[in-house]
């Protein structure tokens, strides 16, 4: 397998004195389904925007199919960003459009200037999107308002916009932090399901370590920063865990001896 | 340490209302306002108007003329405000955090419409006569200049409030800037949007009644100008002709509102 993804030595740095990532280095293989896990604050959110530049990242190179993402230049940029889907944690829908128009929204980046003000958009692509959508089992809910839908139907409108980009990998930034365990389920199987069948890369920031360690094939543990554990789930132990979250691991609210077990 | 800190707050208070009584009292003093005398005279004043200030069956004839000037006005009125929140959306996306193109047309642009927000249309008024004379254009321009800079800021406002969390996904997926103000952006604020727009719109018919007085246009001067000539009645209809026009406009408006909230 080879890397789709290589993230090295990248550090970024707010203002003059808070650094959010200091040497981070990993890389993601084609396909893979990866987590990355850590404490609040500990530059999560901040690692997953570096990659597609939604956030520039103040030193380091970050390697994407071959190219080095931080020398791109804008039109490159958005040539990249059309092959990285990106789901957010409170959906970034626009609300007041229907369910169709924001998945369509997934193909503005592949549009000329004109077709995308005017939003113009072919039958086959309007097909794809009700296909997406079938897929997704949001049918019923095609025509009706972002708005009018649950936070796990959003959600799903929020991998279908990504996916009919035909993306190569999906960034995810707490993709199910704001659901109820039942939707996070949905989410979290839909995204497990589009790295298995469909090949793509799926890189997730999770709070919930017990579904991170059920789902990855990968963790990344980030504290301060900092990459303090790179491995499979397998593998990972009490002392490593303590490691990510700085903290007791009884005082952690899951059973970390039971993480394993299932 | 608790006592004290609730005798700071009351002795704040108590020293607020000192200084808004000093300033009541030298404020008296300077004008030669006479309290007694001006509340006094109210019901007076209460009585003449009940007694002159009223429509008469004979002014009712001047009505299609009244009517003739309350439409110009009205006219004026929307169309400053229409023209004004063309250019306050354009400058209202250069202004905005969300979609600035960068920092520097970012403050210009606020920085504009931050001048033309803060004149007062009356004002615009009076610096706009030396240019265009007494005219409805002078009006217009005044409405036009103070709807430009208060929606832009409005504008802004409800860019930033409502659009920042789908213009960055759609700057993740490659999106161009235009086709993210045009599908995302403006689909979000419209609403908000024309709610300001309509308030606007309700604002600038009640200035363009002052305006007219400056201007010498509009509904404002035929008021100016029968009163002035001591046609009480006539100037009284045309008070009754304004509240009916606001009031009808200020329901149509809540009821487009309705619809488009």
């Amino acid at each position: 397998m080879t890397a789709l993804l290589e993230v090295n030595h990248v550090s970024k740095q707010f203002g003059s004195d808070t650094k959010a990532l200091s040497d981070v280095n990993f890389s993601v293989n084609e396909g893979e389904f990866v987590s990355i896990i850590g404490p609040s604050g500990a530059g999560k959110s901040t690692l997953l925007r570096c990659i597609n530049r939604m956030i520039d990242a103040t030193s380091g190179e970050i390697i994407f199919d071959n190219m080095n993402v931080m020398n791109l230049k804008k039109k490159d940029l958005k040539k990249v960003r059309t092959k990285i889907g990106m789901i957010f944690q409170h959906y970034n829908l626009v609300n007041r459009l229907s369910v169709i128009e924001n998945t369509l929204h997934g193909n503005l980046g592949k549009k000329s200037t004109l077709a995308g003000v005017l939003g113009l958009y072919s039958q086959e692509e309007k097909e794809q999107a009700v296909n997406i959508l079938h897929v997704l089992g949001l049918d019923e809910h095609i025509y009706k308002r972002a708005d009018q839908l649950s936070g796990g139907q959003k959600q799903r409108v929020g991998i279908a916009r990504a996916l009919i980009q035909d993306p190569r990998m999906l960034l995810c930034d707490e993709p199910i932090a704001s659901l109820d365990p039942n939707s996070a389920k949905i989410i979290m199987d839909h995204l497990r399901n589009i790295s298995t069948k469909l090949g793509i890369t799926v890189l997730v920031n999770l709070h919930q370590v017990d579904v991170a360690l059920k789902y990855s094939d990968k963790i990344i543990g980030v504290n301060h920063g900092q990459v303090v554990y790179n491995g499979s789930p397998k593998d990972i132990t009490k002392e490593d865990i303590q490691l990510i979250y700085g903290s007791e691991a009884e005082d952690l609210i899951f059973d970390v001896g039971g993480i394993h077990a299932s | 340490m608790q006592a004290d800190y609730f005798e700071k707050k009351k002795r704040s208070t108590r020293l607020f209302l000192a200084i808004l009584g000093v300033v009541t009292v030298i404020s008296i003093i300077i004008t030669e306002y006479n309290v007694v005398k001006g509340f006094s005279s109210l019901p007076k004043a209460v009585e003449w108007g009940l007694a002159n200030f009223y429509p008469t069956q004979e002014s009712l004839t001047k009505l299609p003329a009244i009517l003739d000037k309350l439409i110009e006005t009205l006219l004026v009125s929307i169309a400053a405000t229409t023209t004004g929140a063309v250019m306050a959306l354009l400058f209202a996306i250069l202004g905005s955090n969300t979609t600035r193109v960068n920092a520097f047309f970012g403050s210009i642009s606020r920085g504009i419409a931050t001048i033309f927000r803060n004149i007062d249309v009356a004002a615009w008024a009076m610096i706009l006569l030396f240019s265009f004379g007494q005219s409805s254009l002078t009006g217009y321009f005044a409405l036009f200049f103070g709807s430009f800079g208060f929606l832009t800021r409005a504008f802004v406002e409800t860019i930033d409030e409502v659009s920042g969390s789908s213009v960055e996904a759609l700057q993740a997926t490659g999106a161009g800037y235009f086709s993210i103000i045009f599908q995302s952006v403006i689909p979000s604020s419209l609403p908000q949007m024309i709610s300001w727009i309509l308030f606007m719109i309700e604002t600038n018919i009640r200035s363009a009644t002052l305006i007219g007085l400056l201007t010498g246009s509009g509904i404002g001067f035929t008021f100016n100008l029968y009163y002035k000539s001591l046609n009480y009645d006539v100037a009284s209809l045309v008070v009754v002709v304004i509240i009916v026009a606001i009031l009808f406009i200020e329901s149509v408006s809540n009821y487009v509102r309705r619809a488009v909230l």
